[in-house]
């Protein structure tokens, strides 16, 4: 039997009204052959949580635009440890600050993928983080 | 270190998420594993209201299920949502949007999501679904919700799921006839008429009604309600929905029906189950005969059925 297509949630949190970014890498995940799973808009670091936990998904994705990268995906990764399922692989997206890729990626965030990050990028890095985590 | 299914049974039992999400992946795969688990959430399931909504694209399933499922909190009943959204024919992958319109539930630890793709399947569930529902059954989950994805006419695998089948109409689509033709409609226990805020609601109103005046049925059956529901208007007809579903719900628990019910559901899946064997061995072992069968009937030296004969004969299955 085939491996099963690798499940990615797509999430904005926060005020951030700005989801065509979030919609264009759907697609490109879903043209990859991967099942996406988008929130919608406006969810608070808690739902989303819920929400991977109860998709069992492989890699939760995250777009922030709105400058508040450094109190939300903190959140989540306790969130996510908090819940036992601290092997869900967080990637953030948005327009983020050298200094604080590094505090983040410190801080357990496993990507960030910047503004200038190629479709073909984005659907690599998520390949190679689910291989490298391995089975579960 | 990865848990077993067994372990992951267990801890789904006592209400743990992230143990109840795994094993609905686990299920969905259909891994050898993890079958034992499987039978094992088989037996403690059972006691749940399964309640399946179906119709067509766009008539507002995911809105309807949401507004049922805020209702039946208010109730104090945890509630399970299986939510199914097509995958695409070309990839392979599938935008999975059904919970953008239950943002209303987002964050109820009494409420339990889950999103699944189609994956190929053709009867409007997903493969892994009647496992999710029993999963959700044994995890403690009382009324269960299964939306499906859009259905056209002919997708009604969810009445061997489903004990009670809502199915969703939305103003505007086809006259009198698209009513009285065979397919989803007929499997309805409850229709509901979406977004009768809309001028032409009545019309579709009418021919359902008139419809189901056409048929037959004896005394005791049950006659599926027609009811008009709005969300542009929030709770309209929310709770007459919700009251022709508890009817139907103490109607299958007169006479033993409820029982009938429940085996000719078991009764499709376990044939359904057999048939998905077969295919899954089918698939794993026709691989190197199909090519040049293929080639043989394309050239038109072989007929469709003459092919199929002869490739069943590599498999050691005959035919005629």
């Amino acid at each position: 039997m085939s491996s099963p297509p690798i499940r990615v949630l797509l999430a904005k949190v926060g005020l951030d009204g700005h989801d065509r970014g979030v919609k264009v890498v759907a697609r490109c995940l879903r043209d990859a052959g991967m099942d996406v799973i988008y929130t919608g808009l406006h969810r608070t670091p808690q739902e989303v949580v819920q929400a991977a936990v109860q998709e069992d998904v492989d890699v939760l994705g995250v777009s922030i635009l709105s400058g508040a990268h450094m109190t939300i995906f903190p959140r989540l990764v306790d969130g996510l440890r908090d819940a036992g399922a601290g092997d869900i692989i967080l990637i953030g997206g948005g327009v983020i600050p050298d200094e604080d890729v590094v505090a983040l990626k410190a801080l357990g965030v496993s990507e960030l993928l910047l503004q200038e990050t190629s479709p073909a990028d984005i659907v690599d890095t998520v390949r190679r983080l689910v291989q490298e985590r391995g089975p579960r | 270190m990865l848990q077993t299914s067994q372990q992951l049974v267990q801890r789904a039992r006592s209400g743990n998420i992230a143990a109840i999400g795994r094993l609905m992946s686990r299920a969905e795969v259909g891994a050898a594993e993890c079958r034992p688990a499987l039978a094992d959430i088989y037996r403690l399931a059972g006691r749940a209201h399964v309640i399946g909504i179906t119709g067509v694209p766009g008539s507002g399933k995911s809105t309807l299920a949401t507004r049922l499922a805020v209702c039946l909190r208010q109730s104090g009943r945890r509630i399970g949502i299986v939510a199914i959204d097509p995958s695409s024919p070309f990839s392979g992958g599938a935008i999975l949007g059904d919970r953008i319109r239950m943002q209303e539930l987002a964050g109820d630890p009494g409420v339990f999501i889950r999103s699944m793709a189609t994956r190929g399947a053709l009867g409007g569930l997903a493969r892994g679904t009647l496992e999710a529902v029993d999963i959700l059954d044994a995890a403690g989950y009382d009324t269960i919700l299964i939306e499906t994805v859009g259905v056209g006419q002919d997708e009604v695998d969810i009445v061997r799921a489903a004990h009670t089948v809502v199915v969703v109409s939305a103003p505007g689509l086809g006259d009198d006839i698209q009513a009285i033709k065979a397919g989803v409609l007929e499997i309805a226990d409850i229709h509901a008429v979406s977004k009768c805020d809309r001028p032409d609601a009545n019309k579709t109103i009418a021919d359902l009604k008139n419809m189901l005046t056409l048929v037959h049925a004896a005394p005791e059956a049950w006659r599926p309600p027609v009811v008009p529901t709005s969300s542009h208007q929030r709770e309209e007809g929310i709770d007459a929905l919700l009251e022709a579903i508890t009817q139907h719900h103490v109607w299958l628990q007169q006479g033993g029906r409820l029982a009938a019910r429940r085996r000719n559901i078991v009764a499709q899946r376990l044939l359904k189950a057999a048939e998905s064997l077969i295919r899954d061995r089918f698939d794993a072992q026709r691989g190197a005969h199909t090519e040049g069968l293929i080639d043989s009937v394309a050239a038109r030296d072989i007929d469709p059925f003459s092919g199929a004969i002869a490739l069943l004969k590599t498999l050691q299955i005959e035919v005629s």
